[in-house]
């Protein structure tokens, strides 16, 4: 099967087939992407973060079924974490999203973190793309929680949805600063428990304090996405969100980046890749490694050393 | 390159008992496996297309219904039809012998009846997953 | 006696001892002492912790007499195929001795979809029997006198169409339904949480629950509105103590429920009932039925002030552990049912349904039945077993174990109420995950060679594969099919859409009592499907999302 043709034509196997292979970095999957880059830059992608626990999967199934009635077709990345003793992972988002399955304008991956931060960044993106040039309108990417890796795969993204829940103890102070500045669009969900005024309330105050977005103020939405209350009402902020970002101009500075960082970050992997093989072929690795840890020679010298070798 | 074995663990038809499945599922992920659960009463039709979507290596069926006969061949069929000709088909429930060879005939691989350890279906899968 | 002394020489035997368990791999990870003295009961006190059987806090026993005055009720589940064949089964057993009727449904009558549903295609008739409408509910007790028999329906969903039904039955017998003995099973939240045949969301179902409540407490007195079931749970993988704290959690939200909804809680507390597993700790199940009365008789009185006696006793059917029978060498599981009833028994069940040997694979035949309801029999007559109320009472550890399960099982009843209750309990999924835990450890201790199954782990033989087995004719499903197309056809429809869309209208009002309603869209001869699809389309269906 020549799977980048074949997913141009449609072929749902052909889309699984493509994040497979990057997933696994298989031989093919670097040529799968340069056929397909051509077609990427088309869909809107929306990232959800947020705690564990905070509802982001019913609210992906929620936002996923409100475009789909738009008539946008949708896909969505299901995040998960690895288990780092065994390398294994439960999969369990998909079965909260169970009535999208047999819907042909939806198609829902999950992934495993697998272990390498920067890696997962990296294979979300393709697997956006893969999915953006299959067609998709909406790209809905749902991470894991809210550590640094979730950081890096939400910064793909052109909306930031950030979820919290009422009475998950210190909500904000838990979040990484980071997210909160990349946040462009806040929900508060399960909006009938305890305590959803105090949180609301200490969002709106870390946001005036960590104002970045000068003329985009993120909106607060109160959400029961299990009872579907809310919904409609975020679709529209971040409706506004996105028309807002084009005019001013962020959208296309926010992709440019993006590109901009994909770009370094493939240049910085290849190079590194390059270097170590060589030196891997060469046998030269423990050598130099004795040499340092003995202090023989010291770390910086090796590297300029082997720098200037390399890239005569 | 990586490597990683996906798994999808599924229970069809109407049958609630999902002890088995979820044992079965959390023995899998300690084995490095990469496992979607699907929960409960998944039609065919669904099991195919979430088979096909996640990409995965493995479909296992757990039913102890008694609707196996019906079920199993039919889901074999629809992911077969999807093109997904290498995917492992299992299955495990309460399944007496005498239905295991027709089963087999329809495209289940191997399936396991009660008392079965979960090493010995991670060892099936390790050595029979393409 | 000498505490003192007592006491130090348990410690020096305890010590002595340490030693010789090391050595024993397959009971290293036994939670209890080995030895239990006088010591362990230090400062209980008789006349409150124990009394006298029938009386407060019921320990002992709901009743004075126990098995002195009437056995257990030999009450074997059974169903299969159609009416016609669980007809048979049926008065095959009351022949045999047994004393009351079960019902199983197939898994479309469960879930409240006809036989002629895309979605009940290969399920007709598999689990137990498939009921469409009321033509199939006479069918099924054709000769079977429900004035004498009292009849327990394992049904949850759609209990209340089921009960109407079988109202409906016995009103053309000629039999007042103040006469009806029997229980439906009602308990949708152990569905939620372990068994899976739940049809709607919780806040309709604990409607229709306490709908249920009412009408009965009014119309039909005699009969238990629910079987509250720990049953399930354990099979899903709980531990004893899990079993009864759930149960019990879930008991106190149906309570709290019916109040909630107007009704005094003597009004109805008398007719709940419960469902425990005997499993094959036979000590430790005694202790656990003598725990669960104990503390279910505190919680009525003290914490929903019941006045009436009758509300403060649980009475309980029990059935054998079907997940410990082994499809390897099934003669075995003869023994292994023989235990779980002396369990259950000296635990002082109500009525108890044994299990076959051949179920590890199959619904059972009918000599295989037999043996278990044997099983009853002679464990009633032979044994000696219940001749005596409350034999153990008094025994240093069956007395320790019951305190020791109370206070735990009072933990896991006290967390739940931290979260909010059982219902919230189920919806956080913290219920789940408890069972699922507990369903994994049980697992890897059977494959780390920590457990020993016999015949599975240990003492296995080379297996000949179980021949005679009972096999539904898959024909079921067509016969059922062709009734349908025929009952729709013969029926008045009007009528039936009179009744249906008088029953949409009074779903959606809250204040409305659906029971007289939906008896007489049963009596139109309207389907379970076409009845429970109007619910369905009212009150929306549940969406399960808890994972592993």
């Amino acid at each position: 099967m020549n799977i980048a043709d074949e997913l141009l034509n449609g072929s749902r196997l052909a889309m699984s087939r493509a994040i497979t292979a990057v997933e696994n970095e298989y031989d093919n999957a670097v040529d799968i992407m340069q056929q397909l880059y051509a077609h990427t830059g088309n869909a809107h992608v929306i990232g959800i973060t947020g705690p564990p626990g905070s509802g982001k999967s019913t609210l992906t199934d929620k936002l996923a079924k409100a475009y789909r009635l738009q008539g946008k077709t949708v896909g969505i990345i299901a995040v998960d974490p690895t288990s780092p003793f065994s390398g294994g992972a439960i999969l369990g988002d998909r079965i909260r999203m169970n009535d999208l399955t047999l819907d042909q304008g939806v198609f829902i991956r999950s992934m495993g973190t697998r272990g390498s931060l920067g890696g997962l960044s990296r294979k979300t993106a393709e697997t956006v793309k893969i999915m953006d040039a299959a067609g998709m309108d909406v790209i809905l990417v749902e991470t894991v929680g809210v550590g640094q890796s979730e950081v890096d795969i939400i910064k793909t993204a052109d909306t930031v949805i950030v979820v919290l829940v009422p009475g998950l103890g210190d909500d904000i102070q838990a979040i990484k600063a980071g997210i909160l500045e990349i946040g462009d669009v806040f929900v508060i969900n399960k909006a009938d428990h305890d305590g959803v005024d105090r949180l609301n309330t200490e969002l709106e105050m870390m946001l005036e304090l960590n104002q970045q977005k000068v003329d985009w103020r993120p909106p607060i939405k109160r959400v029961i996405a299990n009872r579907g209350e809310g919904i409609n009402e975020l679709v529209d902020s971040i409706t506004e969100q996105i028309a807002h970002s084009r005019q001013s101009g962020q959208f296309v500075n926010r992709r440019t980046q993006r590109t901009k960082s994909e770009l370094l970050a493939m240049l910085d992997e290849q190079i590194g890749r390059h270097v170590r093989k060589k030196l891997s072929d060469e046998g030269q690795i423990d050598q130099l490694v004795a040499s340092v840890e003995s202090r023989d020679k010291n770390p910086y010298a090796v590297v300029n050393d082997i720098m200037a070798s390399v890239l005569r | 390159m990586e490597k990683h074995v996906r798994v999808l663990v599924a229970k069809p038809g109407l049958d609630g008992h999902d002890r088995g499945a979820k044992v079965v599922a959390r023995a899998l992920r300690d084995a490095g496996f990469e496992v979607i659960y699907t929960g409960l009463r998944q039609t065919p039709e669904q099991i195919a297309e979430a088979a096909l979507q996640e990409d995965v290596n493995v479909v296992a069926l757990s039913l102890l219904s008694g609707a196996h006969n019906h079920l199993f061949p039919r889901i074999v069929e629809l992911i077969r039809s999807k093109g997904m000709t290498d995917v492992l088909m299992i299955g495990g429930g309460v399944i007496p012998d005498s239905d295991i060879p027709s089963l087999k005939a329809s495209g289940i691989a191997e399936v396991f009846t009660p008392g079965t350890s979960t090493t010995t279906i991670i060892d099936y899968i390790n050595a029979n997953v393409k | 006696m000498n505490n003192e002394s007592l006491k130090l020489k348990v410690a020096e035997y305890t010590a002595k001892v340490a030693k010789a368990s090391a050595k024993f791999p397959e009971r290293k990870n036994l939670e209890y002492n080995r030895l239990y003295t006088p010591i362990d009961l230090e400062g209980m006190d008789y006349e409150k912790e124990l009394g006298l059987p029938g009386t407060y806090p019921f320990t002992r026993g709901v009743q004075p007499t126990m098995y002195r005055g009437r056995f257990w009720t030999m009450r074997m589940y059974a169903g299969f195929s159609t009416a016609e064949e669980s007809n048979k089964r049926y008065r095959y057993l009351l022949s045999s001795g047994g004393t009351g009727l079960s019902c199983a449904f197939d898994l479309p009558t469960q879930i409240g979809y006809d036989s002629d549903d895309v979605i009940s295609e290969g399920e007709v008739g598999k689990v137990g029997v498939a009921i469409d409408s009321l033509a199939d509910m006479e069918i099924l007790f054709d000769q079977i006198d429900l004035g004498k028999v009292s009849t327990s329906m394992t049904i949850n969903a759609p209990a209340s169409v089921l009960l109407a039904m079988y109202i409906a039955v016995a009103e053309k017998q000629g039999v007042d339904p103040t006469k009806l003995n029997g229980t439906i099973q009602n308990d949708i939240l152990k569905e939620y949480a372990a068994r899976g045949t739940y049809i709607f969301p919780p806040k309709p179902s604990m409607r229709l629950i306490t709908n249920i409540f009412e009408y009965c407490s009014k119309n039909v007195p005699n009969w238990n509105t629910i079987s509250i079931s720990g049953y399930h749970i354990r099979e899903a993988g709980s531990t004893a103590v899990q079993e009864i704290a759930f149960t019990i959690a879930d008991g106190i939200a149906y309570c709290e429920a019916a109040i909630k909804a107007g009704l005094d809680v003597d009004d109805f507390a008398g007719r709940l009932s419960f469902f425990w597993n005997a499993h094959n700790n036979v000590l430790e199940e005694v202790a656990k039925f003598r725990a669960s009365r104990r503390i279910w008789a505190k919680i009525m009185k003290e914490r929903f002030g019941a006045k009436n006696p009758k509300s403060w006793m649980l009475r309980v059917h029990t059935q054998t552990a079907g997940s410990m029978l082994t499809a390897q060498q099934p003669e075995n599981n003869v023994v292994r049912v023989a235990l779980q009833t002396a369990a259950a028994v000296m635990g002082g069940t109500q009525s108890l349904h044994t299990n076959s040997k051949d179920e590890a694979m199959a619904l059972p035949t009918e000599a295989s039945v037999r043996v278990a309801l044997r099983t009853q029999q002679i464990v009633a007559y032979e044994s000696g077993l219940a001749d005596v109320v409350d034999p153990l009472a008094g025994s240093y550890y069956v007395e320790a174990m019951t305190n020791q399960i109370e206070t735990e099982a009072l933990k896991y009843i006290q967390k739940i109420d931290d979260l909010g209750g059982a219902v919230v309990a189920i919806e956080e999924g913290y219920i789940q995950r408890e069972i699922q835990d507990s369903a994994y450890k049980w697992q890897k201790e059977i494959e780390n060679n920590d457990r020993v199954i016999v015949g599975v782990n240990k003492f296995q033989i080379e297996e000949k594969p179980v021949e005679g087995l009972l096999r539904v004719d898959a024909s079921v499903g067509e016969s059922q099919k062709k009734k349908l197309a025929k009952l729709r056809a013969e029926r008045d429809n009007v009528a039936v859409n009179a009744a249906l869309a008088k029953l949409e209208v009074a779903c959606s009002d809250e204040d409305v009592n659906l029971m007289p309603i939906i008896m007489e869209a049963v009596k139109t001869y309207a389907t379970l499907g076409e009845i429970c699809n109007v619910m369905r389309k009212v009150f929306g269906e549940y969406q399960a999302h808890a994972t592993l």
